[in-house]
C-alpha cells in the first residue's frame, strides 16, 4: 500500500511538472479536462484485480514501477533510419518518438483536398473549436483510470479529419517510436479522429520500440468519431519490445449507418491491455471487432472489447483469434450491451484460441447484456491445440515440421488478417504477423505427440 | 538390393501388439497389395511405413534402399521418396491447396537438390497432373480438402502422389467410400503412375480396386502377420470365399508359432 500511494504521489508530481510546463499553450478548456481527469486518476488509483474488469491481467508491476514523463523532443533518428517500419503505399506517415511528433521523421500535409492530417499538439493551437467539440468527449474516465490517466497527460498524438464526402483510401501510417531510456519513461498519446458524413479513412496505429529493452508505458487513447454514412478502417498494431506495457483504448462513435472496423493485432509488449469500445449511436451502424493475438515467454495480452448497441438495426462482429506459446497468458474480454431501444440488433461473437504449450493460458469471458427484446446474439470460443493429423498431413508431404506449424500458425492468423481492408494496410500487418509467427514456429518444441490428446474444449451459445 | 525391406517388424499401438512380425520384401516397379480383415493391422502398417509417430515400433527393422526408414521423421521418408494416400485426407482449411502443394514439391525437390519451382515452373506441371485426375482445378484454390467431396479428397492424394513422384506409393484404403466412377478415375490415375522406379503397396479390404489397380503380389494380414503370399488370384480366391477360411487356418498356425 506504501508504495502504491508512493506510485500515486510520482504521478502527482509528474503532472504539477507537466501543467507548469504546458500552461503557455494550454486553453482553458483543456487545463479543466486535464485536471479533472488527473483527479479522476489520482482519486481510483490503479486497478487491482478485484476490479471485475481487470480480473484477468495483474497490474502490481506496473504500480510498483515509477514512470517518468517524457517530453524531450530530442532523438536519435535521421529519415534513413525508419527505412525497417516504412509501410508501402501508405498515404500518409506520423511519426511521434516517445510521444513527441517528429515532423522531420514524418510524410505528411495536405493528401488531399477536405484532408487534415497533424499533430493534436498543432490543431489544439490552429483549429481550437474542432478540437475542443471532440477531444474527451467519447472517452469514458470514470470506467477506465487509463483514460483518465491519459487524459490528464494528453498533449500530442494524430489528429485526422476527414471532410463530409472525401475518400481517402490508402491508410495513414501512426508510427510511435518508444526509445530506451535510464528511468522507465512513460507517454500518453492521443489521437482524435473525426470522418465526417460519407467520408472514408484508414488509420493505422504501429506501436514500435528502439534500443536496449528498458521499462515502458505506452498508454494511449483514440477517439475515433464517424458520422452518418463514414467508412472508417483502423489497425492497431503493437509490437513493443518484451519490456513494454502497452495500454490502449479505441473509443468508436458511430453514428447513423456508419461502418467501422477495428483490427487489434497484439504481437509484442510484456504486459498489453487494448480495449475497443464502440458505441453504435446511430440507427443501421456496422462495426467489424477483428483481432489476433500471438504471446510468448511471459507476455500477457488482455484484449477487451466494450460493444454497446445504442440504436436499432445496429450489427457488431467480433472475431478474435489467439496463439499462446511458452508460458503467455491471454484474455479476450467481450462485453456486449444491447440497450433498450435497441430493437433488432445483431450481435456476434466468436474468440478461437490456440495453445501450444501446458503453461500456456487463456481465460476467455463473453458478457452479454441485453435490455431489448427482439435481437440476435451469439457468441462463442474454442480452445485447442496445433491439429495433430493436420501437422502430421503436412509432414508427410515432405514440409519441415517447423515450416508445417508455421503454415498452420499462419493460416489461423489468416482468418484475422484476411478481414483487413485496405490492401497496403493488410500486406503491412500479414509481414508483421509472419515474422512474429516465424519465432513462434521455430521455439516451439513438439511434444509427445502420441500422447497428446486432443483436448478441444468449446462452446456456443444463442441468445 | 530391393527397395523396401520389412524383417520381423513389431508394433504396438496404446500398450496392444498390432504387428506381431511382418516380413516383407518389396522391388522397385513392383505393385503389392496387403489385404485383409479389419482390424488386422493394414493401416499400422501404411502408418508406419510414413513415420506417423504416435506408432510405436517394438522390434525389427524397415529399410528403404538400405537406409533405416525407422529413423526417419515423418518429412525426411517423404523426401527419400516415401508416399502415403491418406484414407482420410485431412481438411486444413486457411491452406490453399495450390499452396500446399507447391510447398511440398519444393520441400521434396530441395532435399533431392532439385532447383525450387516457382509458381510460373510449377503451373503447367500442375495442370498436366490434373488433367490426370480430371480434377476441377477450382478446387486448387480452396483450402487443403475442405469442402471436398470424398471422390475429391481421393483425387486430390493421387495428385500428390503424380506431384512428388514417390519410389514406394502406399495407397491406404483408397477405395473406400468411392462409388464405381471415382474409382475408375482414381485407379487410372495410379497405373498411370506405374514406372520400374517405382514400387506401390495397394492396402485394401476389399477386392475391387484390385480389379482396376492389378497386383503383382498379394499378402493376407491377419491378426498382425502375413498368413499367405500369392498372386492376383489369391484376392479373387478372398472375393469369393471371404476371410473366413483364412482366419481359421492363420489361427490354427498362430498358437503354435507363439
Amino acid at each position: 500500500m506504501a508504495i502504491e500511494t508512493a506510485q500515486l504521489e510520482s504521478y502527482l508530481e509528474s503532472f504539477t511538472d507537466f501543467a507548469k510546463a504546458a500552461a503557455g499553450e494550454t486553453p482553458q478548456w483543456l487545463r479543466e479536462l486535464r485536471e479533472n481527469a488527473f483527479a479522476r486518476f489520482y482519486d481510483v488509483g490503479i486497478p487491482t484485480t478485484r476490479d471485475e474488469d481487470w480480473r484477468f491481467t495483474n497490474l502490481s508491476a506496473l504500480r510498483t514501477t515509477p514512470f517518468r514523463l517524457v517530453r524531450e523532443s530530442a532523438h536519435p533518428f535521421t529519415f534513413s533510419d525508419l527505412a525497417a517500419w516504412r509501410m508501402e503505399g501508405a498515404a500518409a506517415r506520423m511519426v511521434f518518438v516517445n510521444g513527441r511528433f517528429a515532423p522531420e521523421l514524418s510524410i505528411w500535409g495536405p493528401i488531399a483536398d477536405g484532408v487534415t492530417v497533424s499533430s493534436l499538439r498543432n490543431e489544439i493551437v490552429n483549429r481550437p473549436d474542432v478540437v475542443a467539440e471532440h477531444l474527451g468527449r467519447y472517452l469514458n474516465i470514470e470506467r477506465d483510470p487509463f483514460c483518465a490517466l491519459n487524459t490528464a497527460f494528453a498533449e500530442d498524438g494524430t489528429y485526422v479529419h476527414v471532410r463530409r464526402g472525401i475518400a481517402v483510401e490508402q491508410p495513414i501510417h501512426l508510427l510511435f517510436i518508444t526509445t530506451s531510456s535510464a528511468t522507465p519513461a512513460m507517454t500518453h498519446p492521443r489521437n482524435l479522429i473525426v470522418v465526417e458524413e460519407e467520408g472514408q479513412a484508414s488509420i493505422i496505429e504501429d506501436y514500435v520500440s528502439f534500443g536496449p529493452e528498458t521499462p515502458a508505458f505506452s498508454n494511449i487513447a483514440t477517439e475515433l468519431v464517424a458520422r452518418g454514412n463514414a467508412t472508417v478502417n483502423h489497425i492497431m498494431l503493437e509490437r513493443e519490445h518484451q519490456q513494454s506495457y502497452n495500454f490502449s483504448t479505441l473509443r468508436i462513435e458511430q453514428a447513423r449507418n456508419a461502418n467501422v472496423a477495428s483490427h487489434s493485432l497484439l504481437l509484442g509488449g510484456a504486459l498489453v491491455r487494448n480495449n475497443v469500445h464502440p458505441v453504435l449511436a446511430g440507427e443501421g451502424g456496422e462495426c467489424l471487432i477483428n483481432g489476433l493475438f500471438i504471446g510468448s515467454g511471459r507476455q500477457h495480452l488482455d484484449n477487451y472489447m466494450l460493444v454497446e448497441h445504442a440504436s436499432p438495426h445496429c450489427a457488431s462482429r467480433q472475431f478474435y483469434n489467439g496463439v499462446l506459446d511458452e508460458r503467455a497468458h491471454g484474455v479476450f474480454h467481450g462485453r456486449i450491451i444491447v440497450h433498450k431501444d435497441a430493437q433488432k440488433t445483431d450481435a456476434k461473437q466468436t474468440n478461437r484460441n490456440l495453445l501450444l504449450t501446458d503453461d500456456a493460458l487463456i481465460d476467455t469471458k463473453p458478457q452479454l447484456e441485453i435490455y431489448a427484446d427482439d435481437v440476435k446474439c451469439t457468441h462463442g470460443a474454442t480452445i485447442g491445440q496445433i491439429d495433430d493429423n493436420a501437422l502430421f498431413y503436412l509432414r508427410s508431404r515432405g514440409i519441415h515440421e517447423a515450416e508445417a506449424r508455421r503454415l498452420l500458425l499462419e493460416a489461423f492468423a489468416g482468418e484475422c488478417l484476411d478481414r483487413i481492408v485496405p490492401d497496403a494496410a493488410r500486406e503491412y500487418a500479414a509481414a508483421v504477423t509472419e515474422e512474429r509467427l516465424l519465432q513462434v514456429a521455430k521455439a516451439t518444441r513438439l511434444k509427445s505427440s502420441g500422447t497428446a490428446e486432443e483436448q478441444e474444449r468449446s462452446w456456443e451459445e444463442v441468445g | 538390393m530391393s527397395l523396401l525391406e520389412i524383417n520381423d517388424l513389431h508394433v504396438q499401438v496404446g500398450g496392444h501388439e498390432i504387428l506381431k512380425g511382418i516380413n516383407l520384401t518389396i522391388n522397385s516397379g513392383e505393385v503389392h497389395s496387403i489385404m485383409g480383415p479389419n482390424g488386422s493391422g493394414k493401416s499400422t502398417l501404411a502408418q508406419v511405413l510414413s513415420r506417423r509417430e504416435s506408432y510405436e515400433v517394438t522390434g525389427g527393422q524397415i529399410l528403404l534402399d538400405g537406409k533405416d526408414l525407422l529413423e526417419m521423421k515423418p518429412e525426411e521418408a517423404a523426401c527419400e521418396g516415401v508416399f502415403m494416400a491418406f484414407q482420410y485426407p485431412v481438411e486444413i482449411p486457411g491452406i490453399s491447396n495450390a499452396y500446399f502443394l507447391r510447398s511440398s514439391l519444393n520441400a521434396v525437390r530441395k532435399y533431392r537438390g532439385l532447383d525450387e519451382l516457382d509458381a510460373m515452373d510449377f503451373l503447367p506441371v500442375f495442370r498436366e497432373k490434373l488433367k490426370l485426375l480430371e480434377m476441377d482445378d477450382r478446387l486448387m484454390n480452396r483450402s487443403v480438402n475442405e469442402g471436398f467431396s470424398g471422390g475429391e479428397k481421393k483425387r486430390n492424394e493421387i495428385l500428390q502422389m503424380a506431384m512428388l513422384e514417390p519410389k514406394l506409393a502406399i495407397l491406404d484404403e483408397t477405395d473406400s467410400g468411392l462409388d464405381i466412377d471415382a474409382l475408375k478415375i482414381v485407379a487410372q490415375g495410379v497405373n498411370a503412375l506405374r514406372s520400374p522406379d517405382r514400387a506401390m503397396i495397394v492396402v485394401t479390404h476389399y477386392q475391387r480396386l484390385l480389379d482396376y489397380i492389378v497386383p503383382d503380389f498379394v499378402h493376407v494380414l491377419v491378426d498382425g502377420r502375413i498368413v499367405r503370399s500369392g498372386g492376383p488370384e489369391l484376392a479373387l480366391e478372398l472375393e469369393s470365399k471371404g476371410y473366413g477360411w483364412i482366419e481359421t487356418e492363420a489361427r490354427q498356425v498362430a498358437p503354435a508359432s507363439a
